[in-house]
């Protein structure tokens, strides 16, 4: 067959502030221009990211908008003013001594869809920074070969690939709190108000995404499974990185995963250390405590510790009674589940300013993102699922499909292809929602108790069974039929002889 | 039924048109490369580990098998694989068999020194479970929607596999319960099938029984690396008697295996090659194999703890993000509806009216079969006899 092509259409707005429009534009605006890129996935594949930029000017309200004292007013009241769907950019290109931006940055990325771009150089320079700007946040060449992963040789990655989750229907979030030494701490999370307050606006965002069901629990006399090391220069406890590996086992088996439900589930464990190993601080590779004092693992969770201060006097009646900062907890475990869903700022370059997500968790190109990555893993899943469902198929021969597997297999190519449509037009969330049901459908025929191949027995076993049985009586049956044939054919010869 | 072959047919197409949707089976064309040692945090490209441990025997002489694999369960446990991620099949007919001169243990040493059932052991699939059909359900993931999480294997792409299975075998097929058997196609067929859905990363398996090596000589899959305790044609023998329990308590090849693995802890960088050498002709009788063709990476690079144990790739956390703490009462932008809260109550255990107020069952009428019918048989043929067969037309 002949090698797919699968297009990811990214519709782009360059918007030019008066006084920041280059002097070599080729037409006068507003003009559409469209850039293909080709993102190489394997020998036989490619993926093509088209760029759609349409180049217009501000309209008043827009120049207004950017008369704002500062980027981060500009970028929300930029907001109001736009309808932007799923996946599409805005760039808001500003005059060059314009003070929206602060100095030594030129890129400003809001929380929304929207970015600032200080105009500099002619168009070329500004086209570069454009294809810069729009692979952050849309999708670039390694977070899509990081979402085919497991499709991929090996070679090709980097270590990163392997970290992120996978694209499921849902997941599972459980906090736990571990108490090792309950007769030292009396330890108190309000998790229900942190989770109401903090988390829960950060899933509602990513509920578009998938489901998300939270829970927490309490475990008490709950070790890590190494010791910490006291180190006398700090008086305190140190976990160093090449023993964090072992910590998480013996926890787990108290943790009660096996009890949720089938989605994955992320573990998210804050620990308050005994008080004959307080303080104690994770130690990263170059020795120096992590600032965070916590750690993640790629798909599972994080874990962060949380040091209890030493009372005041050392009188202080057993057990102290704690009242754990949900706020400081929640930071971290929220950049964690960022960090495990594979969003992260950090590679990006000195000019480039983000906007912080605020309570919301991520920003709306960061919510794009993930939509991209997981509708082309859907996509792939689907493909290859099916595929290997037709195989088995060939394979043996004598397969009955049942009628509500058939169906579910013609649903999951309708919407498959129907997704592929959708990213061809740039209609990532209708695309993102049509790639979930091709996976749905695709699993669920897949998956069908009734595929089981036992349940179909080759022909050399079926023979081998039959054959015993039916030899024996076949061989009079035959004798006698032979008989029957050689007496019916004297029996017409005798008429000839008598007469 | 009648429309199945149409049915079939019209798959197939549907399918091939989704084949050309988007990327070809990339199974065969994985690279093999030596990984860096410096990359020690991602040598290995797993992230959880999953033990599957199936002993296909019962019944009171085939102690050694239950013994084996509880044994191999402990193992496994102590290096750090949870509950939550081990599937253990087991006839598990020993610890309260009545021949069992101590209830409630399950010895892997002479001299009772080792009780590897222990107090903690999670049987997931039990006595008559013990089948086929649920073995290859378990490992391809179509088992019906109502099976508990504990009785699914619920790998993914980055999961590393260990199946261990014991038992009665032979050349090309493993005998499951003295009632069913299965091929050495099927199992490659069942890892195929895993493979085509990524429901694995590197797979380890073991088998203890007699010419155990047939059952890997079909494996066609990638990444799986396979060991058997014996070669074809050649049986797998016990280790040791025990006179007070008066059944053998384990075999050989696990037996040498098990006493490699205790030594291993879960820091331990003791690697595979190590594994293929155990049990030598000498101590084993039988000749150990192993197969290694179809894994990518050198058995030199593959540490045991990357099978038998659960060492998790971790990062330091650098990043936060910052919380606006004074934001009182978020109110949640999606609606939540009210589901009407009734009160909980208990499901019916016992229909006990029924069963107080019921009237005797209708039990069908069956025709006697065995011992009555010979009885009446014989009663008609002496009167018969006796009185001649003209009395037969008052019968009929």
């Amino acid at each position: 067959a002949a090698s797919a092509q699968v297009q990811l259409t990214v519709p782009v707005a360059v918007v030019f502030a008066p006084g920041s429009m280059p002097e070599d534009l080729p037409r006068p605006l507003p003009f559409r221009d469209v850039q293909e890129m080709e993102i190489s996935v394997n020998l036989r594949t490619s993926i093509t990211a088209r760029y759609e930029m349409v180049y217009r000017s501000t309209t008043a309200q827009e120049e207004a908008a950017l008369d704002a004292a500062s980027a981060r007013e500009a970028d929300a009241a930029l907001h109001l003013l736009q309808d932007t769907l799923s996946g599409s950019l805005t760039v808001y290109v500003v005059p060059e001594i314009s003070s929206l931006l602060p100095q030594g940055i030129s890129i400003y990325v809001g929380k929304h869809r929207s970015a600032l771009v200080r105009a500099r150089g002619g168009l070329a320079a500004l086209r570069t920074r454009l294809q810069q700007l729009t692979q952050v946040m849309s999708f670039t060449a390694s977070s899509i070969a990081a979402a085919l992963s497991d499709r991929l040789p090996d070679g090709q990655l980097g270590p990163d690939a392997r970290r992120h989750l996978k694209s499921s229907l849902g997941y599972e979030i459980t906090f736990s709190l571990l108490n090792p030494d309950p007769k030292s701490h009396a330890v108190d999370w309000d998790i229900e108000d942190a989770v109401n307050r903090y988390v829960q606006p950060v899933l509602d965002k990513l509920s578009l995404v998938a489901n998300f069901s939270v829970d927490s629990q309490i475990l008490y006399y709950a070790v890590l499974g190494v010791t910490p090391r006291f180190d006398k220069e700090s008086s305190s406890f140190l976990l160093s990185t090449h023993s964090l590996p072992h910590v998480i086992n013996p926890v787990e088996a108290r943790l009660g995963s096996s009890a949720a439900s089938l989605y994955p589930v992320l573990n998210f464990l804050l620990y308050v250390p005994e008080r004959s190993h307080s303080p104690l601080y994770i130690q990263d590779k170059d020795g120096a405590p992590v600032s965070t004092n916590a750690f993640h693992s790629p798909r599972w969770g994080g874990i962060m510790v949380y040091n209890v201060e030493a009372p005041a006097s050392p009188q202080a009646s057993l057990p102290l009674h704690v009242d754990v900062d949900m706020v400081r907890v929640m930071e971290v475990f929220l950049a964690q589940l960022r960090l495990l869903f594979g969003l992260s700022r950090e590679e990006l370059p000195a000019e480039f300013l983000l906007e912080s997500p605020g309570n919301e968790g991520l920003a709306d190109w960061e919510l794009d993102r993930l939509l991209w990555a997981h509708t082309v893993e859907n996509i792939a899943t689907v493909s290859t699922t099916l595929t290997s469902l037709a195989q088995l198929l060939d394979k043996i021969g004598n397969i009955v499909i049942k009628d509500d597997v058939a169906s579910e297999v013609y649903r999951a190519v309708a919407s498959a292809q129907s997704a592929m449509a959708k990213l061809t037009t740039g209609h990532l969330h209708l695309a993102f929602q049509a790639s979930k049901e091709a996976v749905t459908s695709s699993e669920r025929a897949f998956f069908d108790p009734s595929l089981l191949h036992l349940l179909y027995f080759p022909d050399d076993q079926k023979f081998a069974i039959y054959i015993p049985l039916f030899l024996p009586m076949a061989v009079p049956i035959l004798l006698s039929l032979a008989k029957i044939v050689r007496e019916a054919r004297q029996h017409k010869k005798e008429p000839t002889k008598m007469d | 039924m009648a429309a199945a072959v149409p049915a079939v047919c019209r798959i197939r197409a549907a399918a091939a048109a989704a084949a050309t949707l988007l990327l070809g089976c990339c199974g065969a064309a994985l690279t093999s490369s030596i990984q860096d040692q410096a990359e020690q945090f991602f040598r290995s490209g797993h992230t959880n580990n999953w033990a599957v441990l199936v002993c296909t025997s019962r019944f009171w002489f085939n102690y050694r098998h239950v013994a084996n694999t509880l044994s191999v369960y402990r193992s496994v446990k102590r290096l750090g694989i949870p509950d939550s991620h081990i599937v253990l099949m087991l006839a598990d007919d020993m610890a309260c068999n009545p021949r069992n001169p101590k209830p409630a243990t399950v010895f892997s040493h002479k001299n009772m020194e080792l009780n590897v059932y222990g107090d903690d052991v999670e049987v997931d699939y039990r006595s008559y479970e013990v089948t086929v059909e649920n073995f290859l359900r378990v490992l391809t993931g179509r088992i019906p929607p109502s099976t508990p999480r504990s009785k699914r294997l619920l790998s993914d792409d980055r999961s590393n596999i260990l199946i261990y299975m014991t038992g009665h075998g032979g050349n090309g097929f493993l005998k499951f319960q003295d009632s069913e058997e299965i091929t050495n196609v099927e199992l490659a067929d069942a890892f195929e099938q895993m493979w085509q859905k990524r429901r694995y990363n590197e797979l380890l398996f073991i088998i203890d029984t007699c010419q155990g090596a047939s059952m890997y000589e079909r494996f066609y899959s990638p990444n799986i690396m396979a060991l058997a305790s014996s070669q074809v044609g050649e049986d797998s023998l016990s280790h040791q008697p025990d006179l007070g329990i008066g059944v053998h308590l384990m075999d050989r090849y696990t037996f040498y295996v098990l006493e490699f693995l205790e030594e291993i802890h879960p820091a331990s960088q003791t690697n595979m090659n190590d594994l293929f050498q155990v049990c030598p002709k000498s101590l084993c009788v039988s000749t150990p194999g192993h197969r290694t063709d179809l894994f990518q990476r050198d058995p030199q690079n593959v540490l045991i703890t990357d099978f038998f144990g659960s060492v998790r790739k971790v990062e330091i956390t650098t990043e936060t993000i910052s919380l606006d703490h004074d934001l009182a009462g978020f109110a949640s932008k999606l609606p939540k509806d009210e589901l009407a809260t009734e009160p909980l109550k208990y499901a019916e255990q016992l229909p006990v009216a029924q069963i107080i107020h019921q009237k005797p069952k209708q039990k069908d009428w069956h025709p006697p079969g065995g011992f009555i019918l010979g009885l009446w048989a014989l009663i008609i043929m002496v009167f018969f006899k006796t009185y001649g067969i003209k009395h037969m037309k008052h019968i009929f």
